[in-house]
């Protein structure tokens, strides 16, 4: 493989890792538009929180961009691709050598189903991560899963580029774990 | 007819037969058979309503246009418009000249009067077969608030139609749905209650968080919904009449969803999901009480009751893919009853009982689609990009449904279970989840 070719597949793999983390460099805790700002019931209002510098390899920035928050899954499958099995073991590290976090595990479909069913799917896809961690020696008592079903897609367009991004799980760093 | 409404204060609307009926001599009675065919609509003519008052004078007009739009809606009817009218209406108790009426082809006369007196509205109206030249039942009192005007033409709507039919009606009826504004990818959905009509419309809450799948109780006092306002989908109850709403079914590390009332109101049925499982739970809204019915280790959602609530019709993906399903209402074994090609979603029962209607997906497409209780004679009554979640009107006939075009907004559609008349239900801004009502006392 030549200097060039392995340019290119880097910077390949770089928009790729853009695009896959749309929310990346976003607000600590993304997910305030998904509902853990004023959405939660926690007294509302949004959190304020640092990222970090992703070259901090303990910062959630270097979480969110470096080792990649989220996975993607197969229409109607809730089955760990190896590509997310990677990122899920990279989490689980972070995790395990950042212990004063507590995460919130999104399940997400894409808009190809109906409603509910969706909804039953995005939490069928939260926990296939969260066993996983589990697995991979994150302690179960600092995760909660919650699905969104279709209703929050990260690209909006009725195409199968959208689809295959908004068919995700996405672990939000929710914060210092209490007591 | 004052005094049984002061008897009777709790009722908005209350409906009196003041006319002696007419012996029913007429051999055959003007009658359209709502039949799977092609038909031809009946022609029939609303004249605006005679004011009996000065009170009565602005909704003369206003009255019948709620009526034909009602009924042309339903596309069994067309109306032959005023201006080819010959005779016109002065007097609701004059004699009917049927010859003008035969001469422009109306088959069905609807005639109408209104008063008003302070906030008290009387609206009278009578149905003729012009054909026969013969009155068809009786004529009829609605006694009610001027506020509830809409509701009056409603009712009279349901009357005519329910004449002419031979079926119940469905006009005063009101729709529980999902009001969406915002970005897609950060909607804002907000409960919002209208008439089946699109008017009158309300909102149940503020769209502070994310509102999905409402169901309105049998008797339409409570709305049951899935409301993320705690952070996770759960199951929340809304009394109609006060605003108060409940988060009921919760459970300790489980999101709660898809719920639906009992036909007697007293439960609900819904989704429970924990640990990568969906079951159907039943709980009891006297004293909480939950019951597992379904154990699998699958996806069992989207529940609907017979309409004697000795069944439920549900979808799981046990099989695989997600298909149709029956059992008892209390659980136990349950019969697969959609074998098509595709995947089979959302059954809801309908209340005549004699079909389930369900969305299909199939090769790209989505369709809304009708079966019997059996899995037989499967109809799909509409294609498109996305079509799903199907609501029955209270008579049967007509189910409502969200359809959203491909990179478009999601609209309330109606169709009638033949799969004729499909219309775009007026909204404004995009509109889902549409949930029927039932027919208002």
């Amino acid at each position: 493989m030549t200097l060039t070719t392995k340019a290119l597949l880097l910077l390949g793999a770089l928009a790729l890792a853009a695009c896959n983390n749309p929310r990346a460099g976003g607000t600590f805790g993304g997910g305030g538009a998904d509902g853990f700002g004023g959405d939660n019931g926690f007294g509302g209002g949004i959190s304020t929180g640092q990222l970090g510098d992703p070259n901090d390899p303990s910062s959630i920035a270097h979480f969110n961009q470096r080792i990649g928050d989220r996975v993607f899954f197969t229409v109607d499958s809730s089955s760990l691709t190896p590509e997310g099995r990677e990122t899920l073991n990279g989490q689980a590290r972070w995790l395990n050598s950042n212990t004063q976090y507590a995460i919130v595990i999104e399940g997400h479909a894409d808009e190809r189903g109906t409603r509910e069913y969706n909804v039953a799917l995005g939490e069928r896809r939260a926990n296939a991560v969260m066993q996983y961690l589990v697995s991979q020696g994150v302690s179960a008592g600092r995760m909660r899963t919650v699905s969104y079903g279709k209703e929050r897609p990260v690209e909006a367009c009725a195409a199968q580029r959208c689809w295959d991004i908004n068919r995700r799980s996405v672990t939000v760093i929710s914060g210092g774990l209490t007591g | 007819m004052t005094r049984i409404s002061q008897i009777l204060p709790l009722l908005a609307l209350t409906l009196v037969t003041v006319f002696v009926a007419p012996p029913p001599a007429q051999a055959q009675p003007l009658r359209l058979q709502i039949t799977e065919g092609v038909i031809d609509p009946m022609p029939i003519a609303v004249p605006a309503f005679v004011a009996e008052d000065s009170g009565g004078a602005r909704y003369t007009d206003a009255l019948a246009r709620v009526v034909v739009a009602n009924l042309t809606g339903t596309g069994l009817f067309r109306e032959v418009p005023s201006q080819a009218h010959i005779a016109r209406i002065s007097s609701f108790d004059a004699g009917i000249s049927f010859a003008d009426w035969r001469a422009v082809n109306v088959q069905a006369l609807i005639t109408g009067a209104v008063s008003v007196s302070g906030n008290r509205m009387n609206v009278k109206f009578r149905v003729y077969d012009v054909v026969s030249g013969q009155q068809l039942g009786q004529g009829l009192q609605f006694a009610g608030t001027a506020d509830d005007w809409r509701r009056m033409g409603h009712k009279v709507s349901d009357a005519v139609y329910s004449r002419i039919t031979g079926e119940d009606g469905y006009f005063d009826s009101r729709v529980v749905f999902v009001s969406e504004s915002g970005s897609r990818d950060n909607r804002t959905k907000r409960l919002a209650i209208m008439d089946q009509d699109g008017e009158n419309v309300e909102f149940l809450s503020e769209g502070r968080s994310l509102v999905i799948a409402p169901r309105m109780s049998p008797s339409g006092d409570r709305v049951v919904y899935t409301s993320y306002e705690s952070g996770s989908p759960r199951i929340t109850l809304l009394n109609l009449s006060n605003r108060q709403r409940q988060m009921v079914g919760d459970q300790p590390g489980a999101m709660t969803f898809s719920p639906r009332f009992s036909p007697d109101g007293q439960s609900l049925v819904y989704s429970l999901a924990r640990g990568g499982n969906t079951d159907l739970y039943r709980m009891d809204l006297r004293n909480g009480q939950q019951q597992q019915l379904t154990n699998s280790p699958s996806i069992a959602t989207a529940p609907s009751f017979s309409p004697d609530g000795r069944f439920i019709t549900f979808e799981s993906d046990r099989s695989g893919t997600s298909q149709i399903y029956v059992m008892p209402a209390n659980g136990g074994e349950a019969r697969r009853i959609s074998f098509g090609q595709g995947r089979y979603s959302t059954p809801v029962w309908s209340p005549r009982g004699d079909l389930i209607a369900f969305t299909k997906s199939n090769a790209g497409r989505f369709h809304i689609g009708v079966m019997r209780t059996d899995g037989s004679e499967e109809r799909l009554l509409t294609a498109s990009f996305l079509d799903e979640g199907p609501t029955w009107a209270p008579n049967g006939r007509v189910v409502m449904f969200t359809r959203e075009a491909q990179g478009g907004d999601p609209s309330i559609y109606s169709v009638d279970i033949t799969g004729r008349n499909l219309r775009r239900v007026t909204t404004q801004g995009p509109a889902s989840d549409p949930a029927w009502g039932p027919l208002r006392p």
